[in-house]
């Protein structure tokens, strides 16, 4: 798939919590296919610490209007700078970067866990899995009740399984708490998240030899390949996040047999 | 249009613009974005005689106006490269340019051995600079005495274009491109990455799994325009400049230091077109100000 370097112009910025936003924005062309799992590197302009382009997951895409949205946290300067973008600037991207999710199968019973913004590219797997004809399903992970993000759009393709750190909503504890995750006999699980929360998703869908693919976030600087700065031990020795990945099935990461 | 045409060695090329070695993978990663055969040349990826894992993650980290990395000369040795990643390389039209990287004197001489007989690879970068291997790399770009016997070794075993890559962590680099020069290398390209490092204070660890790295980007351009300044003035034959240039103009400080060619590097992570729109952007000022060749400008701060 050819990749692009283009100026969008962004359509809508809504906050959902303190920290989290969506951002959405428009090409000019047709876009290209985005497959579920894909990001962007985004360019920051107007902040003059932020030097590199930040890696963000593809959270939403509606083909008919060449719209992609974006659902960001913000972590740091770059992100901050983002979270400023009024409707009509233009947003500055590379897409669509990286490799995408294995789409499940008709009738298959999937599970799609994330933490904090890792919960970004499920939105897009959920669509496309439903699409699939799967049954999907979605637990999240959150410090406390305020720093859940609006969420409705997962609710429309499947339930949502909540966890909270502090029980103000959902079940108390991690993602891995959610009761579901261990009592369901799922066909497929896949997560997104801080990396020990994908970690503790790894080790139960391996014990159980459930089918589980992990989209990282690694630092990166091109997000083309070319930096060798992202890379993640796998059984096939380094590989790059951005090109490789960032989805990997955790049976190839070297980081399962250290958990 | 002005004659943008340099000359190193005997090696011609059709602009001053490279791509850097370490910031263009095989150049095939930037096929989407530009047309590799309009560049001068591209500087592939530093390889060594065997296959290399690299460092740890992390090995980069951001930092103001520029980035450490500690990669490492992760590739996948000589072998790999000319079975693999070569057939492909000699369909570019323009100079293929590869980075050498070895431990040892004896592995460097190897690698330039078995380079020679690549028909589609007129040149090599010795590359006696990397900040980011325990053995080999700075320690021969930082060492006169494992320089000139480096340079002088590999010199003997390679007839084509040699361009020797200077470390800036030394003192006086006028005494390595002098040293470069004497053995026989056909250039200098300048500056190879300042070692650096950064701590996150939150976690209270090194930001990199090396501890230092290699600062690249803007914040090391003024340092880099003055080494390639001082080695412009220091030997006779071409300095290729390297270090933080974002655009045209930036590489016109270069040219106007004495650089008769640049290499675009980590500019390319944020905007991959930029190698072209340098080209772009010194012809056009070389015809603004009618000047009929680029030549008429290199180290032009130099000649009053």
């Amino acid at each position: 798939m050819k990749k692009r370097i283009e100026d969008l112009t962004v359509t809508e910025n809504r906050r959902l919590t303190d920290s989290f936003f969506v951002l959405k924005a428009v090409s000019s062309l047709t876009l290209p296919d985005i497959l579920p799992g894909q990001f962007v590197q985004a360019l920051v302009t107007d902040s003059p610490s932020t030097f590199l382009r930040r890696p963000l997951s593809v959270h939403d895409v509606d083909v008919s209007e060449n719209v992609i949205s974006l659902l960001i946290q913000v972590a740091g300067k770059g992100t901050e700078r983002l979270s400023l973008l009024m409707p009509g600037q233009k947003l500055n991207l590379i897409y669509p970067l990286g490799n995408s999710f294995t789409l499940p199968e008709r009738g298959e019973k999937v599970l799609l866990a994330g933490g904090g913004c890792g919960m970004a590219p499920l939105l897009y797997l959920g669509r496309k899995a439903k699409e699939a004809g799967a049954d999907v399903n979605f637990a999240f992970g959150f410090r406390d009740r305020l720093r859940i993000p609006e969420h409705k759009a997962f609710k429309r393709l499947g339930i949502v399984h909540l966890a909270t750190e502090d029980g103000s909503e959902g079940c108390q504890g991690l993602v891995t708490d959610i009761p579901a995750l261990k009592e369901v006999e799922w066909d497929r699980v896949y997560s997104c998240g801080p990396e020990p929360m994908m970690k503790a998703v790894a080790v139960e869908c391996l014990r159980r030899e459930i089918f589980c693919e992990v989209s990282l976030e690694n630092l990166m600087a091109c997000g083309i390949g070319a930096c060798l700065c992202c890379v993640v031990a796998t059984t096939s020795g380094n590989l790059c996040t951005c090109t490789d990945g960032p989805v990997f099935n955790v049976r190839n990461l070297k980081w399962q047999t250290s958990v | 249009m002005a004659d943008l045409g340099i000359k190193i060695g005997s090696l011609l090329f059709r602009n001053p613009v490279m791509m850097a070695s370490g910031t263009c993978g095989y150049g095939s990663e930037f096929d989407d974005f530009i047309n590799i055969e309009q560049l001068g040349g591209i500087i592939v990826k530093g390889t060594t005689l065997e296959p290399r894992e690299g460092n740890p993650y992390p090995r980069m980290a951001e930092t103001a106006s520029g980035m450490l990395n500690a990669v490492g000369l992760q590739n996948k040795g000589i072998d790999y490269f000319i079975k693999n990643i070569y057939p492909h390389l000699s369909d570019y039209h323009t100079n293929v340019i590869v980075n050498v990287n070895g431990n040892t004197v004896e592995e460097y001489t190897e690698l330039a051995r078995r380079l020679a007989d690549l028909d589609a690879i007129p040149a090599i970068e010795l590359n006696i600079s990397c900040p980011n291997v325990k053995r080999g790399g700075m320690i021969f770009g930082t060492n006169p005495d494992a320089a000139r016997e480096v340079i002088a070794s590999v010199r003997k075993a390679y007839n084509k274009t040699l361009i020797v890559k200077l470390s800036p962590n030394v003192t006086d680099i006028t005494e390595f491109a002098r040293i470069s020069a004497d053995e026989g290398a056909d250039a200098v390209s300048l500056i190879n990455t300042l070692v650096g490092m950064a701590i996150d204070p939150n976690t209270m660890k090194p930001r990199l799994s090396t501890v230092t790295g290699g600062l690249s980007g803007p914040a090391i351009k003024p340092v880099a325009l003055r080494m390639v300044w001082q080695a412009a003035r220091a030997v006779t034959i071409p300095v290729i400049g390297i270090g933080g240039i974002m655009n045209y103009e930036d590489a016109l400080e270069f040219i106007m230091a004495g650089a008769t060619g640049v290499q675009i590097g980590t500019a390319s992570f944020i905007e991959p077109r930029t190698a072209i729109n340098v080209i772009t952007g010194i012809n056009s000022f070389l015809d603004n100000r009618g000047f009929a060749s680029v030549s008429e400008i290199t180290g032009i701060i130099n000649r009053n």
